[in-house]
C-alpha cells in the first residue's frame, strides 16, 4: 500500500482537533460544497440582480478562488453561498443539504465568514474576539468553557499570534487584526472558511503573511473559498480557480489555466503578461506583469 | 457540605487537566510540512506541543473575562453602603444607628420599640424609593449598554427609537385628561411601547442596513410624538395642567410608594433577565449584522428581544420617575472603562454602577434645597462633567 501524502492524511481534518475527533461532517461521497443556477441580487424582489448564473463546487481539502472584476458578482455570490443573502434562483448544497433549508447556528457551522479587518465600535481582548467564533455551539446562557477557551487558544497558537491575546483588538495593525479574524474563523470550527477580500487593505508584507497563513490551513486540511481582486494571489494559493465576469462563472480550473493573458484582458479590459519567473534555483513563479 | 464542594472541585479539575493531556497532542506535525517552520520563525511563538502542560492554564488565563473577587466586591459594598446611606438621610434624618436599631427591632429583635414615625418613613417611604431609584439606575443603564453595542455607536442612550418621547407623551396626554397617578403611568408604558413599536414597523420600509434604518425610523418616531407633546402642552390650561406636565417631565422620584414598587418590579425584573441572556450575543452583534450572521446568531431575533426588554425597562422607568436623562449614555462608558467591552460582565457592572450612581445623585437631589430638585435635572448637569471627564481619561474603554 502506498504511503499516504500528508494532503490525503489531512483531508478535510480539523486542524484544532487531533485526527478522528473532529467535529465535522461525517463521511460525505459527494463535493462539501455545490452551488448549482445561482442567481441572486439585492432588493426585496431581487430586482437587481447581480448574479445570473454561477455553478461551482468546493471539495473538502480545496483552495479555491474567485477572481473577476469590480461590480462582476463575486461578493454577491458569496454571500449568497453563506446563506447571508436569499438566492432568487438555483441552490447552495453543503454536503448535500440545502442551506435555505438551515438554521443560522447550523449554516455557522458549515461556513465561517473571514472578513476584511475593519474597527469595531468597542476594544474587545483580541481572546474575546477569538472566542466569538464559539457562539454556535454556546446556548443562550452558557459562558464559553475551559474547552471553548482552549480551542481558541489554540487557534492563535497556530496562526502564531497567541501573545496577543490579552491586547486590544483594536490597537493591532491591520495584518494582525485580519490574523485573529481569521483565528476567530478557525475556531468556529466549520467545513469552510470564506474570505472576502481578505487582502485588500494590507501592505504588501501583510499581504504575504495572511495568504501564507491560509495556504498553511489549507494544506492541513481546511477548504477554503476566497473572493480576490488580485490574480497573483489566485496564482500564489488556489489550487482551483473560479473567474467571474459581469455575474456568470466564465471559466473554471487550476490557476495555470485559468489566469492567462486573454482571460486578464477580457475580465478587467487591461493588457497583462502572464509569465514564469525563476525565483529560485529550479522553483519558477508564475506572476501577471501589467503592461502600462 | 463542605466536603461535596470539595468533591466537586476535584472531578472539575480532574475533568480539566484530562482535556488537557487530551487536546494537547502533536496533531500539527501531520500536514504542516514545510510550513511549520516558518510558522515559528514569523511568529516566534512556540506552537503548542513543547509547552502543553501549560497551555491550558495559559488559555484560561489568557480568554478569563470575568470580574476580579475585589472588583465585584467593590462593587457589591458599594450599592450597600450607598443604600444604607440613602436610608439615613433626608427631611427626617436618622443616625446609622438608629437605622439598624428599627431594623433590628422589626426583624424582631429584643429592643425597645423605636419612634412609630421613624418606622413609617423607613419603610413606606425611604425603603420603596431606595428600590426604584436602584432599578430605574440598573435600567437605564442597562438598556443603553445593550443599545450602544447593537447600533454599534457609542453615543448611544436606551430613548434612540422613541421610547422616553413616546412615553412623555402618554404621561402628558393623561395629565391633560386629568387622570389619577395610575393611569398616568400606565398612559407612559403604553406610549413607550407604541413608539418603538412604530419604529420597529417603519423600519421594514427600508431596505437596507437594518440598523441604520432603525435608527432613522426612531428619529422620525421621536420627532413626531415630540410634536404632539408640543401639542398636548399648547391645549394645556397655562395655570393648573402646564406647570403639572412640565414638572412631571422633569422627573422626579419623590411620589414613590409601596405600590409604585411593586407594579415596576415584574416588568424590570423580566427586562433585565432578558437582556442578561442576550449579553453574549451582543458582544458578537456589535461586529455588525452580517458577521452577526456568521457566527450562527439569529440577528433579527436578538435584535428584536433586545429592542423589546429595553424598552419595556426605559417605559418602566419613565412612567415611574419621569424623564432621568443621561444615565443611559454616561453610566455604559464608565462601566466600560472599568471592565472592559465584554457584555457579559459589561451588563452586570453598569446595573450595579447605575444603581450606585441615581441613589446619589437623588440624594443630592433631596438634601440639596429645601424642596426636592426635579432628579432630570441633576442627571442632566452631572452628566456632562462626568461625560468631559471620561473624554479627557483618554476615552478609556472606548479605543
Amino acid at each position: 500500500m502506498p504511503a499516504l501524502s500528508a494532503r490525503q492524511v489531512a483531508r478535510g481534518s480539523n486542524p484544532l482537533r487531533p485526527q478522528g475527533q473532529s467535529a465535522m461532517t461525517p463521511a460525505y461521497d459527494g463535493s462539501l460544497l455545490e452551488v448549482r443556477g445561482l442567481v441572486c441580487g439585492y432588493g426585496k424582489h431581487h430586482e437587481t440582480e447581480v448574479v445570473h448564473g454561477a455553478s461551482f463546487g468546493l471539495d473538502a481539502d480545496e483552495f479555491v478562488c474567485i477572481i473577476g472584476a469590480n461590480g462582476c458578482g463575486k461578493t454577491t455570490t458569496l454571500k449568497a453561498v453563506m446563506g447571508l443573502l436569499p438566492a432568487k434562483r438555483g441552490e447552495v448544497l453543503v454536503c448535500g443539504q440545502d442551506i435555505a433549508t438551515m438554521k443560522e447556528a447550523e449554516r455557522a457551522k458549515r461556513f465561517a465568514y473571514i472578513p476584511q479587518a475593519h474597527t469595531p465600535p468597542f476594544p474587545f481582548s483580541v481572546a474575546d474576539v477569538v472566542l466569538m467564533g464559539r457562539t454556535p455551539y454556546i446556548n443562550r446562557l452558557a459562558r464559553p468553557t475551559a474547552k471553548d477557551c482552549m480551542l481558541a487558544y489554540r487557534a492563535l497558537e497556530l496562526l502564531g499570534i497567541s501573545h496577543l491575546a490579552k491586547d486590544a483588538y483594536t490597537r493591532l495593525s491591520g495584518g494582525q487584526q485580519q490574523l485573529v479574524l481569521i483565528a476567530r474563523a478557525l475556531t468556529q470550527e466549520s467545513d469552510i472558511l470564506v474570505m472576502d477580500e481578505p487582502t485588500a487593505s494590507l501592505d504588501f508584507g501583510n499581504q504575504q503573511l495572511v495568504l501564507s497563513r491560509m495556504r498553511m490551513l489549507a494544506r492541513m486540511g481546511k477548504a477554503v473559498l476566497m473572493v480576490t481582486h488580485d490574480p497573483d494571489h489566485a496564482l500564489f494559493c488556489a489550487d482551483r480557480v473560479i473567474v467571474m465576469d459581469k455575474g456568470l462563472v466564465i471559466r473554471e480550473g487550476t490557476p495555470h489555466e485559468c489566469i492567462t493573458t486573454e482571460m486578464l484582458h477580457r475580465i478587467y479590459n487591461t493588457d497583462a503578461c502572464v509569465v514564469d519567473v525563476e525565483v529560485a534555483p529550479e522553483r519558477t513563479a508564475r506572476v501577471c506583469v501589467p503592461l502600462l | 457540605m463542605p466536603r461535596l464542594a470539595y468533591a466537586f472541585r476535584e472531578a472539575w479539575q480532574a475533568r480539566r487537566s484530562q482535556t488537557g493531556q487530551h487536546d494537547c497532542g502533536p496533531q500539527h506535525d501531520l500536514a504542516l510540512g514545510e510550513e511549520k517552520a516558518s510558522v515559528q520563525a514569523v511568529g516566534g511563538q512556540g506552537t503548542g506541543e513543547q509547552d502543553a502542560p501549560t497551555t491550558i492554564d495559559a488559555a484560561e488565563k489568557a480568554f478569563d473575562s470575568r470580574l476580579t473577587p475585589k472588583k465585584r466586591l467593590f462593587l457589591a459594598l458599594a450599592l450597600v453602603l450607598v443604600a444604607f446611606l440613602s436610608f439615613m438621610l433626608g427631611k427626617y434624618a436618622m443616625s446609622p444607628l438608629e437605622v439598624v436599631q428599627t431594623v433590628w427591632y422589626s426583624l424582631g429583635g429584643d429592643l425597645p420599640a423605636p419612634d412609630p414615625a421613624r418606622e413609617l418613613v423607613l419603610y413606606n417611604i425611604r425603603l420603596p424609593r431606595i428600590l426604584v431609584v436602584m432599578m430605574v439606575g440598573a435600567a437605564l443603564s442597562v438598556a443603553g449598554a445593550s443599545y450602544q453595542g447593537m447600533f454599534k455607536n457609542p453615543l448611544t442612550s436606551p430613548d434612540l427609537l422613541g421610547a422616553s418621547a413616546g412615553a412623555s407623551l402618554g404621561a402628558c396626554l393623561a395629565l391633560l385628561l386629568s387622570l389619577g397617578g395610575e393611569a398616568v403611568q400606565l398612559f407612559a408604558f403604553i406610549g413607550g411601547m407604541l413608539a418603538v413599536g412604530m419604529a420597529v414597523w417603519l423600519n421594514k420600509f427600508v431596505d437596507y442596513d437594518p440598523t441604520l434604518g432603525l435608527v432613522l425610523a426612531g428619529i422620525l418616531v421621536s420627532t413626531l410624538f415630540q410634536s404632539g407633546m408640543s401639542l398636548v402642552k399648547f391645549m394645556a390650561d397655562a395655570n393648573d395642567k402646564l406647570p403639572t406636565i412640565t414638572f412631571w417631565l422633569m422627573g422626579s422620584f419623590s411620589a414613590i410608594d409601596r405600590t409604585d414598587l411593586v407594579r415596576c418590579m415584574v416588568p424590570m425584573l423580566v427586562g433585565f433577565a432578558l437582556l442578561v441572556s442576550q449579553s453574549w450575543k451582543l458582544n458578537v452583534l456589535s461586529f455588525g449584522d452580517e458577521e452577526a450572521r456568521s457566527m450562527g446568531v439569529n440577528t433579527r431575533r436578538t435584535r428584536l428581544l433586545v429592542i423589546f426588554a429595553s424598552t419595556l425597562v426605559t417605559s418602566v422607568s419613565v412612567a415611574v420617575a419621569g424623564i432621568v436623562g443621561w444615565i443611559g449614555l454616561v453610566i455604559p462608558h464608565l462601566a466600560r472603562a472599568v471592565v472592559g467591552p465584554n457584555y457579559r460582565v459589561l451588563l452586570p457592572t453598569s446595573m450595579f454602577i447605575g444603581a450606585i450612581y441615581l441613589l446619589l445623585v437623588d440624594d443630592i437631589a433631596r438634601l440639596l434645597a429645601t424642596v426636592e430638585i426635579p432628579i432630570g435635572i441633576l442627571t442632566a448637569i452631572m452628566g456632562v462633567p462626568f461625560f468631559v471627564f471620561i473624554f479627557k481619561h483618554n476615552m478609556r474603554g472606548w479605543r
